[in-house]
C-alpha cells in the first residue's frame, strides 16, 4: 500500500504539488488524469522517490520511506519516449535489471523469456531497439519494467507517442499483463477516453492538486467538483450558468429545466449546470422542455454525429446517434434529459454530492 | 486555391529506381478538388508524411507528376508552389512578436506595408489571436503557438493549399476539440483547400469531407466517413476506422447464407462468387446486437466509457466486441444477433457485394 | 530537481582533492605569502605587506600589459566569433563530408601550444618560412621580429588559426539541434538566407554562442605559451601581454615579491570573469527555460 500524506513539492517558489494525500492499494490500477502540466509527472516523481517532498510524507507498506532514494525503492518505470539501451540487443535490455541485481543466468534466461512471450516480442530478441518500430520499443521498455517485479509501476503517458490504433492494442493489454503481479500501477494520462478504457481507479489533477480519487467509472459520473467534471471531459463538458428560481432552472427565452428530485431543497441562487454531450438529444427524454440552439459546425464520426451548437453565449457540443447533415446557422431543438444533469454551486462544488455526503 | 492532381506518383527514397529499390509511395494516382478538406489517413510508414512532402515540395517524386490547376509544378521548389505546412509541432519564430511573425511571409515577398498590416489584422482576426498582436511569440501556450503557425499560411493571399502534418499531435485533448472546429469553420468560411495527415481516425472522419485511407505506400479507400465507415473497400479500413474497428470473422458462404463456426446467418442477399480463397464475414460492433435471442457468446469483459459500453465477448471461437448503450442492461446468458444493415462479406480482404 | 544523498560519493572525489590540495592549493599559499614579503629568493624574507599589490597597481608596466591583453582579446573575438559562425553554418549536416569536417576542424585543437607557436615561428620567417617569404617577394614589407605591427597581425593569425575550430564546433552544435522543420517553414515562407540566419539559426545558437565567447575571453586574455614562442614579448614589449610579462618579472628578474603580487592581481581578474560567466550562464538558462 503506497500512502502519500499531504505532500507538497515547490520548485523555485511554484508550487507544483499542493498538498497531495492518497492511498494506493497492492493490485490496483491507479490513473492520474489532468492536462499538460497539472503534476502528473511530478507527483510519479515524488512516488518513485526520484524527488524528495518539500513538505509531508510517503509511506510504503506501513514504512516512511520520504527521504528513501530511488535505487532502494523496488519501482519500475516506463517513459513517453521508448527509452531503451541503444546498444543492447532487446534480450539483454530486458535483462539489465536482473543482470544488475546479480541474479543467476538461467533465472534471468527463464524470466527474459517469459517477459518477451508477454509481450509479443519473442521474434525480436536479438535486435536492437533502433531497429524496431515505435510500438516494438516501448513493448521493449514495457518488458523491462515486468521483468523487475517492482512493487510499483508508474508509467508516464506511455502510449502518446504511438499510433491510434497501435495504442487502442496495447491498452487492451496492459491490464492483463500487469495483472498477475499484484503491484500497484500508476498510469498518467491527458485522455479521459482511456482513463474509461483502462478502469481501475482514477485521480483528477488541476493545478497540482488532487480534485477527487475514486474508482475511474465514478469520479466520472459523480464528479464532486466543476474542475473534476471539465478535468474528465472528452468532448469538453457543455456547461451553462443558470439561475434557480423554485423548482426550475431558468433558461433563456422562458424554457424551464425542472430540478432534479434529489436536489428539490437547494437554496435560490446561480448555478451552474454541467452535462456531457450524448446527454443532449433531438428526442424527448424525461420532462425536459425543448431548447432552441443554433449549429455552428457538424463533424461525422462514421456513426455518430458531433454537432457544435450555440445557445445564449454558451457554446456546447452534442453527440447525435446516426449521421445527421444540419447546416450550419439552422436552428434545431434539442433536449436535456433533468436526470443526468450535473448541478455545481457557485464556488464549483457538486450539490448532488453535498446532499449525499 | 487549387485542384491538385497526382499523376501516377511514385517515391523511393534515396532515387533508387533498381529493381531492389524500396517505395515509400507505390502508386498514387488522385485529385485533390479546389477548395476541399481532404484527411490523409493511415497508420506509421504508410507513406502519407511522404505524401505530403511531395506535394509540399521538399520531397521531388522519383516517378509521376504533380499539378497544381493543371499547371506542372513537379519540378518547383517550394516556394515557387505557393502553399502553407502546419508541422507536428509549433514552428514558430521565437525571437519575434506574434504580428511579426504572420508579416514575415508577405514581408518576405516585398509586399507593401499597407498592405501587410492589413492581411495580418484580419488573419489575427480569424484565429483568434488579435488581443496578443503584440506579444513574443516564446511565452505562448502549444495550441497558441500552432494558431501562429496556421496564421502564418492563412495570411498570403494567393496560397494553392494548406497543408497540415498530423497538427494537433502536441495538444490537450479539450484543445483539439476546439482547434478542429476552428479549423472547420475556416475551411466553411474561406474554402480553402486543406489536407490534413494523421493517424488518429477521429480527428480524419471529423475534419475532412473526404478521406483517403492509404496503407504501405498505396491508396486503399476515398470516401467519405460515412462510407469508409459503413461499406469499408477493405478489412484495413474496417480495422482502422472506428474504435473498436471492426470485427473480422471468417465464414463459408453458400447462397444467401453465411456460416461461421456452427451458426448459421441470413445474408441480406446473394453474392457471385464463392471461388475465393478466404472469406470473412465483417461487422462493426455498432451494429452487433446483445439481447436475449440468439447466437449464443460468452462475455470476456465489459468496458463502461460513459456514452456506451463496449462488451468483449467470445463468439464460436473467435473475439468480438459489440456496444451497447448507456442504460441498457446486458443480460446475464447473453445472445447476439447481427443488424443486416452492417454485415459486409470480403473475400481476400476485399470486399463483395451483396446483391439484393 | 531535488536530489537524494548519498554520502559515500564524497570518497569518490577524496583522491582528486588530494591532487588538487597539492598542486594547486599549497602552491597558490605560497604565492600568497610571497606577496607579501620581500626576498631574493634565498630563504631571507622582510615583511613588505600591501607595498608590492600598491606598486603593481600603479606601475605603467602593469596596465600597459592589461591594455594589451584587452585589445587582443576584443581583436580575437571580433575575427573569431563571426568567421566560426560563418564557416559551422557551410559545414554540411549529412552524409560524408560531416566526419571529414569535423576531424578537420578539431586537428588545430589537438595540437600542443607550445608546437603551434613554433610552427607559426618558423612560418613567419623572412628567411625560411613560407609566410614570411611570400609576403616579402609579393612586395609588403613583413618581419615580425622587427615591426610591432607585423608582430601582432602573426600573433591574432596564429590564434586565429589555433581556436577558431573551437568556435566552429560549438556553433555546429547548436546549428545541427535545429530541426528540419524550421528549414522547411522558412522555405516555405520565402525567407531569404539571410532571414533564416538571424530568425532561426541565429536565436537557437545563443546559448553556445555565450559560451564560445566567454571561453575565447578567458582563454584569450590568459594566454601565454603562443606569442611567447614566437615573438617572446616582443619586439621591445609590443606583445607582452600580462602572462609573459609576469613570468619575466617572477624568472627572468627574479623580483618574487612584486611577480607574486601581480599574479595574486591576476588571478583574482581571472576568478572575477568565472564568476561573471557563471551567473550569466545561469541566468541565461533560467531565463530561456522558462520562455
Amino acid at each position: 500500500m503506497l500512502e502519500l500524506k499531504n505532500v507538497t513539492k515547490t520548485v523555485d517558489g511554484a508550487d507544483h504539488i499542493r498538498d497531495v494525500t492518497l492511498t494506493l492499494r497492492h493490485g490496483s490500477l491507479n490513473v492520474l488524469l489532468g492536462p499538460t502540466l497539472s503534476g502528473k509527472t511530478s507527483l510519479m516523481r515524488l512516488m518513485a522517490g526520484l524527488d524528495r517532498p518539500t513538505a509531508g510524507a510517503i509511506f510504503f507498506d506501513g514504512e516512511n520511506v520520504t527521504g528513501v532514494p530511488v535505487q532502494k525503492r523496488n519501482v519500475a518505470m516506463v517513459y513517453q519516449q521508448f527509452i531503451n539501451y541503444p546498444a543492447m540487443t532487446v534480450y539483454e535490455n530486458i535483462a539489465s535489471p536482473l543482470r544488475v541485481a546479480g541474479v543467476a543466468q538461467a533465472k534471468i534466461d527463464a524470466e527474459v523469456k517469459r517477459a518477451a512471450e508477454l509481450l509479443k516480442l519473442t521474434p525480436y530478441l536479438d535486435r536492437t531497439p533502433l531497429n524496431l518500430s515505435g510500438g516494438q520499443q516501448q513493448r521493449t521498455a514495457l518488458a523491462r519494467a515486468i521483468v523487475k517485479n517492482a512493487k510499483l509501476v508508474l508509467l508516464d503517458e506511455p502510449l502518446a507517442n504511438l499510433d491510434y490504433k497501435l495504442r487502442e492494442e496495447l491498452r487492451a493489454e496492459l491490464p492483463k499483463i500487469f495483472a498477475e503481479t499484484g503491484a500497484i500501477f500508476v498510469y498518467a494520462t491527458t485522455e479521459p477516453h482511456e482513463a474509461l478504457l483502462l478502469g481501475g481507479n482514477t485521480a483528477t489533477l488541476a493545478e497540482g492538486r488532487v480534485t477527487q480519487f475514486g474508482p475511474t467509472i465514478e469520479v466520472f459520473r459523480k464528479p464532486n467538483d466543476l474542475i473534476t467534471a471539465m478535468t474528465f471531459a472528452d468532448p469538453p463538458l457543455n456547461t451553462i450558468v443558470l439561475p434557480k428560481r423554485g423548482s426550475n432552472f431558468e433558461l433563456d427565452g422562458g424554457v424551464n429545466l425542472p430540478v432534479p428530485a434529489g436536489m428539490a431543497g437547494i437554496a435560490d441562487d446561480s448555478y451552474t449546470i454541467g452535462f456531457q454531450p450524448h446527454h443532449l438529444s433531438l428526442t424527448r427524454k424525461g420532462s425536459g422542455a425543448p431548447i432552441r440552439a443554433k449549429v455552428s459546425t457538424m463533424e461525422i464520426t462514421g456513426s455518430e454525429s458531433f454537432v457544435h451548437l450555440d445557445f445564449a453565449d454558451a457554446r456546447w457540443v452534442m453527440l447525435a446517434h446516426g449521421i445527421k447533415s444540419f447546416e450550419p446557422d439552422e436552428t434545431v431543438e434539442v433536449f436535456l434529459d433533468p436526470q443526468h444533469i450535473m448541478v455545481f454551486d457557485s464556488s464549483g462544488r457538486s450539490v448532488a454530492q453535498a446532499k449525499v455526503g | 486555391m487549387a485542384r491538385i492532381d497526382l499523376d501516377h506518383i511514385r517515391h523511393a527514397y534515396g532515387g533508387n529506381r533498381g529493381p531492389n529499390a524500396v517505395y515509400a509511395l507505390k502508386e498514387v494516382h488522385h485529385s485533390f478538388e479546389d477548395g476541399g478538406a481532404y484527411a490523409l489517413l493511415g497508420p506509421s510508414g504508410c507513406g502519407k508524411t511522404t505524401l505530403l512532402n511531395i506535394i509540399s515540395g521538399l520531397i521531388h517524386p522519383s516517378h509521376g507528376k504533380l499539378l497544381f490547376d493543371g499547371r506542372d509544378v513537379t519540378e518547383l521548389s517550394t516556394q515557387e508552389r505557393n502553399i502553407a505546412q502546419v508541422f507536428q509541432f509549433p514552428v514558430i519564430y521565437d525571437t519575434m512578436t506574434v504580428y511579426d511573425n504572420l508579416a514575415f511571409p508577405l514581408r518576405n515577398r516585398g509586399v507593401p506595408e499597407t498592405d501587410v498590416d492589413r492581411r495580418v489584422r484580419e488573419t489575427l482576426d480569424m484565429i483568434g489571436l488579435a488581443d496578443w498582436a503584440k506579444r513574443r511569440a516564446r511565452g505562448l501556450t502549444a495550441d497558441q503557438k500552432q494558431k501562429i503557425s496556421l496564421g502564418r499560411g492563412l495570411v498570403r493571399s494567393d496560397v494553392n493549399a494548406i497543408l497540415f502534418d498530423e497538427p494537433l499531435t502536441v495538444i490537450d485533448p479539450q484543445m483539439k476539440w476546439v482547434l478542429r472546429s476552428q479549423l472547420k469553420q475556416l475551411h466553411r468560411q474561406f474554402g480553402y483547400t486543406m489536407i490534413y495527415v494523421t493517424h488518429d481516425q477521429t480527428e480524419a472522419l471529423t475534419f475532412a469531407q473526404t478521406v483517403v485511407v492509404m496503407f504501405d505506400g498505396e491508396i486503399v479507400q476515398i470516401g467519405t466517413p460515412a462510407e469508409l465507415f459503413n461499406k469499408p473497400k477493405h478489412t484495413f479500413v474496417g480495422y482502422f476506422i472506428g474504435s473498436p474497428g471492426m470485427n473480422v470473422l471468417p465464414a463459408r458462404v453458400s447462397g444467401k447464407t453465411a456460416t461461421i463456426g456452427s451458426q448459421t446467418i441470413e445474408l441480406p442477399g446473394g453474392t457471385g462468387s464463392s471461388g475465393a480463397a478466404k472469406l470473412e464475414l465483417g461487422i462493426r460492433p455498432e451494429f452487433v446486437r446483445i439481447g436475449t435471442t440468439g447466437m449464443p457468446a460468452s462475455i470476456t469483459k465489459v468496458e463502461d466509457i460513459g456514452r456506451h459500453k463496449i462488451v468483449r465477448a467470445n463468439f464460436e471461437g473467435q473475439e468480438i466486441a459489440a456496444i451497447v448503450g448507456e442504460g441498457e442492461n446486458i443480460p446475464a446468458d447473453a445472445k447476439i444477433a447481427f443488424d443486416p444493415a452492417g454485415i459486409n462479406l470480403y473475400a481476400d480482404s476485399w470486399r463483395i457485394e451483396i446483391g439484393a | 530537481m531535488d536530489k537524494t544523498w548519498n554520502n559515500r560519493a564524497w570518497f569518490m572525489v577524496l583522491p582528486v582533492l588530494v591532487l588538487v590540495g597539492f598542486s594547486a592549493v599549497v602552491p597558490l599559499m605560497t604565492v600568497v605569502n610571497y606577496s607579501v614579503q620581500d626576498t631574493f629568493g634565498n630563504n631571507v624574507f622582510f615583511w613588505a605587506g600591501t607595498e608590492w599589490f600598491e606598486d603593481m597597481l600603479t606601475s605603467d608596466r602593469f596596465w600597459e600589459a592589461m591594455g594589451r591583453n584587452l585589445i587582443f582579446s576584443f581583436i580575437i573575438l571580433a575575427i573569431e566569433i563571426p568567421l566560426g559562425i560563418f564557416i559551422a553554418l557551410n559545414m554540411p549536416r549529412s552524409g560524408w563530408g560531416v566526419p571529414v569536417c569535423l576531424v578537420l576542424m578539431a586537428l588545430p585543437l589537438l595540437i600542443p601550444w607550445n608546437v603551434v607557436g613554433t610552427i607559426w615561428q618558423v612560418f613567419g620567417r623572412v628567411d625560411i618560412g613560407l609566410l614570411g617569404y611570400v609576403l616579402n617577394a609579393v612586395g609588403l614589407d613583413y618581419n615580425y621580429v622587427n615591426d610591432p605591427v607585423d608582430a601582432w597581425f602573426t600573433v591574432i593569425i596564429m590564434d586565429v588559426w589555433h581556436w577558431t575550430s573551437l568556435v566552429v564546433l560549438l556553433c555546429y552544435a547548436g546549428l545541427v539541434s535545429i530541426p528540419d522543420a524550421y528549414y522547411q517553414a522558412a522555405k516555405i515562407d520565402g525567407a531569404s538566407h539571410w532571414a533564416i540566419f538571424r530568425y532561426i539559426q541565429l536565436p537557437k545558437m545563443n546559448r553556445v554562442l555565450l559560451i564560445a565567447v566567454l571561453l575565447r575571453f578567458m582563454d584569450s586574455f590568459m594566454i601565454y605559451t603562443e606569442p611567447f614562442v614566437v615573438t617572446g614579448g616582443g619586439p621591445g614589449n609590443s606583445t607582452t601581454f600580462l602572462s609573459i610579462d609576469l613570468v619575466k618579472m617572477a624568472v627572468g628578474q627574479f623580483d618574487l615579491g612584486p611577480a607574486a603580487a601581480m599574479s595574486i592581481i591576476y588571478f583574482l581578474i581571472v576568478l572575477l570573469l568565472s564568476w561573471v560567466f557563471y551567473t550569466v550562464m545561469t541566468n541565461y538558462g533560467a531565463e530561456s527555460r522558462d520562455g
